[in-house]
């Protein structure tokens, strides 16, 4: 039976990757005043992390396998 | 220009307008070209997730602990990342068994438990009631706000409370409304909404731009860019400290971490999500592109939340206008009316999207797995006996949307006030968590077991309700807010949020480690220490299993038992209509290829296609009791099911074959006794022979020896006498020969080992010479002979010598049984069709009918042996006959006694075409 879609082993290192991002201790290296292009250090990161993970589901969802 | 009949008319206008769409949208689907039924669509359809508080509360979230509101979007992304096996699984599970809803879908999964699928519509129904209440007062606060313009007052509520005054109970009663002209029009048997998702879809695109709108106007317009904001911000302390907010604002990192625990599993579990993520999903390779694109409409909704929040704080004086309104107070304050209205717009379609889609897929499940099961068991009402209660189902639905929407707007009454937007639609998020274990348990794990799942849902549900809902009430007042502080009877262990002492967590936190605890503890315990019911486990097997099965898996229920299919059409007619059904009775007979829907008998597979479309419109619990009222089931263990299935279809291939062998064993039996018989029939033909034969042989043997005997006693014989006596003995002798030469012949002849020479001849001139031989014969008898040829006559494929040897033997046949001297014998020869035809006609005896058949045959000659003793062998005209039939020609005699006879013989025509135009030429 083929399989369609990518392989789960993938999606799964992102879903780790993701929890690792978004969560402690990552998060508490941020969690500091300092301001990044005038945004503050952690909204930058945590929105720069949330548009990674974005970024790897679509590059693994939308290439042609 | 913001009156308050410009903010009505702007509402009824966009209403007016997602009815359009909805319209549109089921026209489209009718006509068989969906809307829906791309990516893009389906993935905005998902958004009905970003609702009134995602529109008004993120922001105001933010205002209080910064990144606090992240969390919330930040669990849907990770878990759509799993969705490619979880919902994928869902989607697959929800078609193959038509699932309706998700208290539908957790009741089959646990053998279609009707008491389960009533207990998750229970919880369901009553852990969202807050999270309606959310949407009512958003509604009604921005509407109420507004009406102030270009004032900016907080709205107030006045110790008097009249309903009737009260804008929120008319949010509710239009949305009720609302929602029932968009969802109950008609009873769709696999509950699927197209129009209603197109039209969600189109109100995600509005709330987006509203909310893009305001957040592009407050960070360019009235600041200059997202570094001014926070860079304004950072003076001021209170400000600065929400930029690092763990540890200060937001608490510790448990909570967010919960948080986002939370929104993955109520990004799956929430009924609207599992509504358009499941139940609407038109092909599961739409998810494919929604585990990004979601996640991305997510980030656009969220990315000037902060800027917002911030720009809010630093506008507003602290304390005078609620963080959760800075969305549209902040238009206000600035005076921009028409983005003031989009904003109104926005906020109003974030709580319609979720407020019609929620609703629908509560009271479907309410409908479903609450109240058709109980009105079905009892008996007073005759249920099962109505031709159509389709509308009566609608009806239920109706009264179900109403009583959701009161529901949250008395939710909304009695504790809307304290608490800000996110916290309440927190308490939702909790409640649905609690169907996480059962549902991932039952897709994952073959064990779980329908008591499992009980116990694991309502301990986990009377935590929920003990520590978030006993905390709300009591904090609006409605309870003695004693038993926060002091617990129930002065019992400190068990105060509701900080139970058995576990504290310095947020409610939400310390609600979902209790509930979670107990849910799964219990789910795990009673599923391990319990047993399943066979049908339990076919079930169990078939949700694991679906991604391995084939797309078209077998039955999820196995019926024993016979029923007449007309039965079970009026059964699935009375909850589809009438016409429905007969339209799916006559669309299953042509699957099975028969012309009309009475042929169809009612088996296990009839009885399987109405089960699931009554799952359709009444829930897989309801509608197996429904069948169960027709259908007499033996309860079956699923070994012996599996048992019965492949035995029977061995039986049914080997009792095939059996009857094929005795049919083709009964043909070859026929044609052995056949051969038998024709067997007998040559013996006995062959013995005859043989006797004849030797008799046949012995009669001029006798003769000889006679005559021998008397040449040699006397000596003294005269010289004249010896010479008679010995022309006798030379006759007979030829005789002899003759008669051995024919038997020889015929012998050979039927055989099939004689010699057989084909050519092309003409018969004119085998007849002339023929004639020509016997000529001294008939002299000698003194017989004339007279032969009548045409001009021409078609050639015929035949041996020439045996031709000449049956006309030979007709006219010495003549010629012996014509009366000497005054015979006459005629030859004639002609074409007739595709024949040629040779008569031999005579003068003599003749022959009686009697007689006229045998003389073809052996050894028969006509004639009284004693006293016309015949001069034939009794061979010749068997001879002819079968030289005649090789050929492919047909002999024959007429003739009567004294009146002469007529042989006649024909061949085929070499040419059968050059013939008939010879034919029709002459």
């Amino acid at each position: 039976m083929k399989k369609p879609g990518p392989s789960g082993a993938r999606l799964a290192c992102v879903f780790l990757l993701g929890c690792l991002l978004f969560s402690f201790p990552l998060i508490a290296l941020f969690n500091v005043q300092g301001r990044v292009f005038g945004v503050p250090v952690l909204f930058a990161y945590l929105f720069a992390a949330w548009g990674l993970v974005i970024a790897l589901v679509a590059l693994l969802m939308e290439r042609r396998d | 220009m913001l009156q308050g009949w410009v903010i009505v008319a702007a509402s009824f206008a966009y209403i007016g307008l997602l009815f359009a769409i909805a319209y549109y949208g089921d026209k489209r689907a009718e006509a068989g070209r969906s809307v829906i039924a791309n990516p893009w669509i389906y993935s905005l359809s998902l958004a009905v997730y970003a609702t009134a508080w995602t529109f008004y509360g993120s922001v105001g979230r933010a205002a209080s602990d910064g990144v606090g509101f992240l969390p919330i979007y930040l669990g849907p992304t990770l878990m759509i990342v799993l969705w490619w096996f979880v919902v994928r699984k869902m989607i697959r599970i929800a078609k193959t068994n038509r699932i309706t809803s998700l208290a539908d879908f957790i009741a089959s999964r646990y053998g279609r438990s009707a008491l389960l699928g009533g207990l998750v519509t229970v919880i369901a129904v009553i852990g969202i009631l807050p999270y309606i209440s959310l949407q009512l007062k958003a509604v009604s606060n921005s509407f109420q706000i507004l009406l102030q313009y270009p004032e900016i007052v907080m709205p107030q509520r006045t110790g008097e409370l009249d309903v009737m005054k009260d804008t929120a109970f008319y949010v509710a009663l239009f949305m009720a409304m609302f929602t029932i002209a968009f969802g109950t029009r008609h009873l769709d048997a696999a509950e699927r909404h197209e129009g209603m998702v197109a039209a969600i879809a189109f109100e995600s695109l509005v709330k987006l731009v509203a909310f893009l709108a305001v957040g592009l106007f407050v960070t360019f317009w009235i600041y200059d860019g997202v570094g001014d904001i926070f860079s304004r911000a950072a003076r001021q302390a209170d400000l600065r400290a929400l930029m690092a907010p763990f540890g200060g604002a937001a608490g510790g990192y448990a909570s967010w971490v919960w948080l986002m625990v939370l929104s993955m599993l109520a990004i799956v579990f929430l009924p609207r999500q599992f509504q358009v993520a499941v139940i609407e999903n038109v092909d599961e390779k739409h998810v494919k592109r929604a585990m990004w694109l979601f996640p991305l409409y997510m980030l656009a909704m969220n990315v000037f939340v902060l800027p917002v929040a911030f720009g809010g704080l630093l506008l507003f004086p602290l304390g005078t206008v609620d963080a959760d309104t800075f969305v549209l107070t902040i238009p206000m304050a600035h005076k921009a009316e028409v983005l003031t209205l989009l904003v109104f717009i926005g906020g109003l379609s974030a709580a319609t999207g979720m407020v019609i889609v929620e609703t629908i897929a509560l009271s479907t499940m309410v409908c479903n797995d609450l109240v058709m099961p109980v009105l079905l068991r009892i008996k007073a009402l005759r249920l099962t006996e109505q031709r159509d209660i389709s509308s009566l189902l609608l009806d239920i639905r109706r009264a179900a949307i109403i009583a959701i929407l009161m529901g949250g707007y008395f939710y909304y009454l009695l504790a809307g006030e304290a608490y800000a937007l996110v916290a309440i639609g927190l308490v939702s998020f909790a409640a649905v968590a609690q169907f996480a274990p059962a549902m991932l348990g039952g897709l994952y794990w073959k064990g779980g077991t329908r008591a499992g799942a009980l116990a694991g849902l309502a301990g986990g549900f009377l935590i929920w309700m003990y520590t978030l809902l006993v905390p709300a009430f009591a904090r609006s007042g409605w309870i003695g807010s004693e038993i926060l502080s002091r617990g129930p009877w002065g019992i400190e262990l068990l105060r509701p949020t900080e139970l058995f002492g576990l504290s310095g967590l947020d409610s939400t936190t310390h609600a979902m480690i209790w509930s979670m605890l107990v849910n799964v503890g219990l789910y795990v315990g009673v599923s391990v220490l319990g047993r399943q019911a066979a049908a339990e486990h076919a079930q169990a097997t078939l949700f694991v299993d679906v991604l391995r099965q084939a797309t078209e898996p077998r039955a999820g229920s196995r019926w024993r038992g016979t029923i007449s299919a007309s039965s079970l059409q009026t059964l699935l007619g009375r909850f589809v209509g009438p016409a429905r059904a007969a339209e799916l009775f006559s669309t299953y007979a042509r699957e099975r290829g028969f012309e009309h829907a009475e042929q169809l008998e009612g088996d296990g597979e009839l009885v399987r296609y109405v089960e699931l479309h009554l799952a359709g419109a009444i829930g897989g619990a309801s509608a197996r009791a429904m069948v169960a009222t027709i259908v007499e089931e033996e309860p079956l263990g699923i070994e012996e099911v599996m048992t019965i299935l492949d035995e029977a279809s061995q039986v049914i291939a080997y009792s095939h074959r059996l009857e094929e062998q005795q049919r083709e064993l009964e043909a070859a039996k026929r044609g052995l006794e056949a051969a038998n018989e024709r067997l007998r029939e040559l013996d006995r033909l062959k013995d005859e022979f043989v006797s004849t034969v030797t008799h046949e042989l012995r009669t001029p043997l006798t003769s000889i020896r006679a005559f021998s005997e008397i040449l040699h006693d006397n000596a003294d014989l005269e010289a004249e006498e010896r010479q008679r006596f010995l022309g006798l003995v030379i006759k007979e002798s030829e005789r002899l020969t003759r008669l051995i030469n024919q038997v020889l012949d015929l012998a050979k002849i039927e055989s099939g080992v004689a010699d057989w020479q084909s050519a092309r001849i003409d018969l004119r001139e085998i007849v002339t010479e023929a004639v020509g031989a016997t000529s001294a014969i008939f002299r000698a008898r003194g017989v004339s002979v007279e032969t009548c040829l045409p001009a021409a006559v078609p050639e015929v494929v035949a041996d020439r010598d045996r031709v000449m040897q049956v006309l030979l033997n007709l006219l010495s046949n003549a010629a012996k049984f014509s009366p000497a001297g005054t015979g006459r014998v005629r030859v004639s020869l002609g074409a007739e069709g595709r024949e040629v035809r040779v008569d031999v006609q005579d003068n003599g005896i003749g022959i009686d009918a009697a007689h006229q058949a045998v003389i073809f045959e052996k050894f028969r000659q006509v004639g009284d042996p004693l006293t016309n003793k015949p001069s034939g062998t009794g061979l010749g005209l068997a001879i002819c006959r079968r030289i005649v039939d090789h050929f492919g020609g047909r002999l024959w005699v007429e003739s009567e006694p004294e009146r002469g006879a007529l042989f006649s013989f024909t061949l085929p025509a070499a040419d059968p075409v050059e013939a008939g135009l010879e034919a029709a030429a002459a």
